[in-house]
This record gives structure tokens, C-alpha cells and sequence, in this order.
């Protein structure tokens, strides 16, 4: 075990604290989730990328610094630590990236790329549909092939569509097969959101913030080379993407750790006792945990040793570790708690933690059956 | 940076539980409940494992992180008797103080620890190390009256005696005291995985309503909330290993998390497996309880998950402290 970093990690890590230091906004930005923050957040997007922080891990050629991916979660805790602003374009750079450097033609590798890690192009997912959450693979949502034009027609609609209302991409599966049921027959296509055809509506989350977004497709036509990773194959595309947000690369635990370092930092300012104390304990050691897990995930897939299903473990312990710390801290506030503020926001946002990326209901399936190796049901 | 056990560590694990899986079945077990385990701790004396963070030529001259690998595995297994106290608590200690006592590396001479008046294992040991205050003793003249226990293999005592003090520093004493909490954390990590183990296999194959029972959410989602416990566990224990080693000054602080995540983890496990095998568990014909009641005892044993929480947030909430 060898938990010290190399010069060159040390060395990487301080640049990005200086870096951060000197142009995190003094004052946090509006939420991201609105409008008016949303243009703010790109604002710093593009100030991230200038400075070639935007896509640590990504080649140069691509806007990145070819980071190793200790370099990374090192860049992700002292990015947390600055207290820097939430990352808008996240959804494109850690779920649809990942499945591009994985599925993608070296044309679309570098048609698309650069202009994602410049906050040009904005990605939103387009899983989900009004009768297809949990169950994904019931999508109705379908592409015609139009042989004539050389492409496909989108029809269908997508929902709980995070910044939708403000991205300008879409990446979704389609049924390109009528015929097909469940997980066959589907496609994984990148869709422009100002195509003809395409309504998009936003709607307030639970926040109230408008981060979520309704979107018709409606005989859409894309070009062939909107389809990633091969007509048919969208399901196993989609899946590979799965783990990077269920796992370390959307939840990185700098995120825990920084804001359990605020928890305890609010405790001692306005002092704890009793049974809080103890939970303040736990949800330090749960994210201390999150970490340590992480650093051993990393090890054994840098050596090889992925285990199937494990990001699903990722997903349980760090969603509801993140709605744990935030009650203490909203018990801490006390009658302050309704107010307005990080804490109250931060709650409401980590209670969508156990839904989105699959529930944890289909995790807790994953994980006794991937993990544990428990009967599946209808299958014995 | 590299985190994890690294090959000789995972090898030796590896080994031992091949070992054990035959040297220590659950009928060994559950013989511990009613006598000393004589033929087991030879045979762990003959395979080095009491002598583990021992000097060579005598031991095998490894580590802490080693040693909870090792740990984890003869908690897989439920090895009876104070293995954690002997071999990871007493040797390295007494070798120090240049008073290792002879047999206790065949196997022969089992050591329970006082802490407290009640000493687990005292009525299966043949010594008896006290720790308090920093200081270490050796007990000469003493008698355990027994007591029963819930696990019959804890076989505790009332033990009242005087001692010799042995010639080590104080900080030798805490490093035992932070390796029998961080001892037990391995041991509970493995008797917490065989719990599981064997529930996934009963839940498997037990049918009612004409399915296995594992195919219920009602059971599959508590065992993987109950694996989610343990797999986050594991890595804290590592790292408390592995911060003794450095003597790292935040060791206690990483003791005292990596015992409080194993005792929960074990203690949900010993109730959600208990659970999941319906009446079939609550017997003790059925092998669980073994495993389940040494996880009980060990669990509130070298610090419950309260205790080891306080330290926790006495170090965050009251120390001077620097950002991580």
C-alpha cells in the first residue's frame, strides 16, 4: 500500500489549487439550474477551459492534460475544496464523453469533442420517458430509417430531462428496430436540439429551480452519423456509460469530503452535543469511507480487476451518505434550516440522489444479484 | 499511490483460508464452545500465524497490514480462542518487552487481555496481559472465576490477580491497545462475510411461494444494503493497517473509524442474515449463530461503534485540527 503522491501528482494537484485560489468567484454563482445562472455557470465554463481545467483527463488534443486518473481525483477534491461552482456541463463530459472515446468514430471523436470540452456544445441525457424510468428498456420512442435522405426520423418523447431547457444537444436511445422488444433493437443517437421537429419545455424540479426539461421529437431527421456506437447496439452502449455515473467519475469523493469538511466546520462554529456529535462522526468516516473505496476501485481497474455491478455499490453508499450529511447539517441550523441557503438546497438536491442514474432500488437488484450472486426473480 | 493489500499480503490471505477450510470447520467451532482448541493453535503455531508481527528468526517478521488480512480470513473461518489478543495484541508486545513467554508461538500458551474486570477468554487462556493506563502487565498469580457467555468460545472470566509490569514504552502499549480494536475489526469483517456467504447460498436454494426466497426484494434488498456496510468497511481497516505501519499520527483516528464501521457492519449482518434465514437461523442446531454471536460480542469488544465514534468526533469537533 502506498497512499503518498508522486512528485508529478503533488506537483499537478498544486497547480490546480493555485489555479482555483486565484479565479474561483469570490461569490458562489446562482444556481445552474435557472436561466440566469446557467449563463454564468458557462461563463466560468469557458474560463475552465482557457485555462485547460475544464477536462482534466481527456488528451490535448481535445482540450484536456492527458491526467492520470489519480490526477484527476485529485483535481475533483481540491476543485470541491474551493468551494468552485457546480459543473453544468457535466452530463456531457462524464456520460456522454466517456461513451464517445468507448463507441466513437475518430470523426465524431473530433467533431464533437473540442466542442464540448469549450462548453460550446451542452449535452443533456435523453434516458428516460413517461412510461420508461425504472424499467428503461420499455422505451416507445423510435427511428425510422429514411433510406432516401441517409439518416434516421426521430419520433418520441423524453422527460426529467436534467438542463434540458438550456442544453443545446441531446444523447438518447431510440427503438430503430419496430419490431423489437425490450433492450434489442435500440440505438444511441446524438441529437442537435434546434433540428426541426424538437420542442423542449422546462419544469421545476423539486428545488424549484427549472432543471428539468420535457422533449418532443417529432419525424426529427438526423444524419447517419448521429448514431453512436452502431445501429442496434444502444443498449450496450448506454450501459457502458452506467457505470461512469453511478460510479467515481459523476461522484467523485471530493465532493463528500469537502462538504463533510463545511459540516464540521459549521459544527464547531455554532457547537454540537450529543447524538449530533456522534452523526457528525459518521458522516465524516462515510465519506472518509467513500474515498478510501474509491482509491481501492481505482487500484484494482488500473490493475485490471474491474468487478461487474460495483459502481452500483458506488451509487447506494454515496447517495445516501449525501442526504445523511445534509440532515445533520439542516438539524445543526435548527429553526434556520427552512431558510434559504446551501444547506437547504443542497438537501433537496441530494434526495434526488437515490433516483436518478437508476434507483436504488434497481441498484440494491444489481448488487444481490452482480455482487452478491442472489437469484433473479422470474429466472430460476 | 496504489491502495489495497499488496501480493504477499492477498497470497498469505489466500493460503490461510485454504487452510482453514480445513482446519477449522464449523464442528471445530462449535467444539471451542466447550473446550480449548488444542489441535487448531498448534496448528496455527506451526503455520507462523501467531508469531506473524514477530522478528524473525522466532516470527515472520510482518506487518499490520499482513496481519488483518490474516485476521479477516480466521474470522471467516470463526476461529476460537484470543487469536486478535494473542498473536496481534500480546506477541509483538511481549517480544518487546524481550518476555515472550514459551508456547505462545506453537499455540500452546494462550494470552487474554484485561481491560476491563470481565476478560474474555480467561477461562481458556494460560496467560493474562493487562493493559491500563498505558502500562502493560503480565499477571503471575491469578485464577479466572468463569462466567458464561453467549458465545461459549469467548469463555470469559472475572480475573483478579498482580502482575509484572514489562519494560516497554507507553507508546508500545497504545500501539496494542490500537491493534486489539483494529484486530477485531478484521476478524469482524471476516465473520460478517461468512455470514453473508452462507445466507446467499440458504436464500438460493430455500423455496417458498414455489421461488427461491433470494428473489424477493423483501430479502435481496436488505443482504445488498448489508454488503454496501461491509464493502465500505473493508478499505478503512486497510488503511488503519497501513497508517500503524507508518505510525501515522492520525492512527487512532483511523483505528477508531475502521472499528466502528465493522462493528456496525457485522452487527446489521448478524441481523440481517439472521433474518433472511427465518426460523431455520434461530436455532442453534443451524451453523449462523456461531458466527453470529462472536460478531455480537466482538462488536461491543475493544470499543463498541459508540465508543469509537466519540473518539471520532472528539478529534473533529474539539481538536485543534488541519485540513486534511
Amino acid at each position: 500500500m502506498d497512499l503518498t503522491e508522486s512528485p508529478a501528482e503533488a506537483s499537478f494537484r498544486a497547480e490546480a489549487r493555485e489555479w482555483l485560489a486565484q479565479n474561483v468567484p469570490q461569490n458562489p454563482l446562482p444556481s445552474g439550474d435557472t436561466r440566469e445562472g446557467f449563463e454564468q455557470h458557462l461563463q466560468w465554463e469557458r474560463t475552465l477551459h482557457a485555462a485547460r481545467w475544464s477536462v482534466v483527463s481527456w488528451p490535448a488534443a481535445y482540450g484536456g492534460r492527458d491526467a492520470s486518473v489519480w490526477e484527476w481525483l485529485a483535481f475533483e477534491e481540491e476543485y470541491y475544496r474551493a468551494g468552485a461552482p457546480q459543473r453544468v456541463t457535466q452530463n456531457g463530459i462524464f456520460l456522454l464523453a466517456p461513451t464517445l472515446f468507448a463507441f466513437g468514430t475518430p470523426e465524431q471523436q473530433d467533431r464533437l469533442l473540442p466542442r464540448m470540452s469549450a462548453a460550446q456544445d451542452l449535452w443533456c441525457q435523453g434516458w428516460s420517458e413517461p412510461g420508461a424510468g425504472s424499467d428503461l428498456a420499455s422505451l416507445t420512442s423510435r427511428a425510422v430509417r429514411d433510406e432516401q435522405a441517409g439518416g434516421w426520423r426521430l419520433s418520441g418523447q423524453k422527460t426529467w430531462t436534467t438542463r434540458g431547457a438550456f442544453c443545446t444537444h441531446l444523447f438518447g436511445l431510440f427503438r430503430s428496430d419496430g419490431e423489437s422488444t425490450r433492450h434489442h433493437g435500440l440505438t444511441y443517437f446524438l441529437v442537435p436540439l434546434n433540428a426541426d421537429g424538437v420542442t423542449v419545455r422546462g419544469f421545476a424540479r423539486l428545488d424549484g429551480d427549472e432543471g428539468f426539461a420535457e422533449v418532443w421529437l417529432d419525424d426529427v431527421f438526423v444524419a447517419d452519423d448521429a448514431v453512436l456506437g452502431g445501429v442496434g447496439e444502444g443498449w450496450r452502449v448506454a450501459m457502458a456509460t452506467t457505470g461512469s455515473e453511478r460510479g467515481l467519475t459523476l461522484r467523485s469523493p471530493g465532493r463528500f469530503t469537502a462538504t463533510v469538511d463545511r459540516l464540521v466546520q459549521l459544527a464547531r462554529e455554532r457547537g454540537a452535543d450529543g447524538s449530533l456529535r456522534a452523526r457528525i462522526a459518521q458522516a465524516w468516516m462515510d465519506a472518509e469511507a467513500y474515498r478510501l473505496f474509491t482509491l481501492q476501485q481505482v487500484t484494482a481497474t488500473t490493475n485490471g480487476r474491474e468487478r461487474q455491478g460495483e459502481s452500483s455499490l458506488n451509487k447506494l453508499f454515496w447517495s445516501e451518505l449525501d442526504i445523511r450529511l445534509h440532515e445533520v447539517a439542516l438539524d445543526l441550523l435548527g429553526p434556520e434550516a427552512e431558510l434559504d441557503g446551501p444547506w437547504s438546497k443542497g438537501f433537496l438536491f441530494s434526495l434526488s440522489g437515490p433516483i436518478y442514474a437508476g434507483t436504488n432500488e434497481v441498484q440494491r437488484n444489481i448488487v444481490g444479484e452482480r455482487l452478491l450472486g442472489l437469484p433473479r426473480a422470474g429466472r430460476t | 499511490m496504489f491502495f489495497g493489500l499488496p501480493t504477499q499480503a492477498s497470497d498469505l490471505q489466500a493460503g490461510v483460508r485454504d487452510v482453514l477450510r480445513a482446519a477449522c470447520t464449523p464442528a471445530q467451532v462449535r467444539a471451542g464452545w466447550t473446550e480449548r482448541p488444542v489441535d487448531l493453535w498448534r496448528s496455527l503455531g506451526e503455520l507462523g500465524l501467531l508469531g506473524l508481527l514477530v522478528s524473525e528468526p522466532d516470527g515472520m517478521g510482518l506487518d499490520d497490514v499482513v496481519a488483518v488480512a490474516v485476521l479477516q480470513e480466521a474470522g471467516y473461518a470463526g476461529v476460537p480462542g484470543p487469536l486478535v489478543e494473542t498473536a496481534y495484541v500480546a506477541a509483538p508486545l511481549l517480544a518487546a518487552a524481550g518476555a515472550l513467554p514459551r508456547g505462545l508461538l506453537q499455540g500452546t500458551a494462550l494470552v487474554a487481555v484485561q481491560r476491563h474486570q470481565v476478560v474474555p477468554y480467561a477461562a481458556h487462556a494460560d496467560l493474562v496481559l493487562q493493559i491500563s493506563d498505558g502500562r502493560a502487565h503480565l499477571l503471575e498469580d491469578w485464577k479466572p472465576d468463569p462466567m458464561a457467555t453467549v458465545d461459549g468460545s469467548r469463555a470469559a472470566g472475572r480475573v483478579v490477580g498482580t502482575g509484572v509490569l514489562l519494560d516497554v514504552a507507553p507508546e508500545q502499549v497504545e500501539l496494542a491497545s490500537l491493534r486489539g480494536a483494529l484486530g477485531s475489526a478484521a476478524f469482524l469483517l471476516g465473520l460478517a462475510r461468512r455470514m453473508l456467504d452462507m445466507t446467499v447460498q440458504y436464500v438460493s436454494g430455500r423455496q417458498q411461494f414455489g421461488v427461491p426466497v433470494g428473489t424477493f426484494q423483501a430479502v435481496k434488498h436488505p443482504l445488498a444494503d448489508a454488503l454496501v456496510g461491509w464493502e465500505f468497511a473493508v478499505p478503512a481497516v486497510h488503511r488503519a493497517a497501513q497508517s500503524l505501519v507508518d505510525r501515522d499520527p492520525d492512527a487512532g483516528l483511523h483505528v477508531a473509524m475502521a472499528k466502528a464501521l465493522a462493528s456496525d457492519a457485522a452487527w446489521t449482518i448478524g441481523r440481517t442474515t439472521l433474518q433472511a434465514h427465518g426460523a431455520m437461523g434461530y436455532t442453534v442446531e443451524y451453523d449462523l449463530h456461531l458466527f453470529a454471536k462472536r460478531a455480537w460480542a466482538m462488536a461491543a469488544d475493544w470499543g463498541t461503534a459508540a465508543e469509537h465514534r466519540d473518539t471520532v468526533a472528539r478529534t473533529l469537533l474539539d481538536e485543534e485540527r488541519t485540513a486534511r
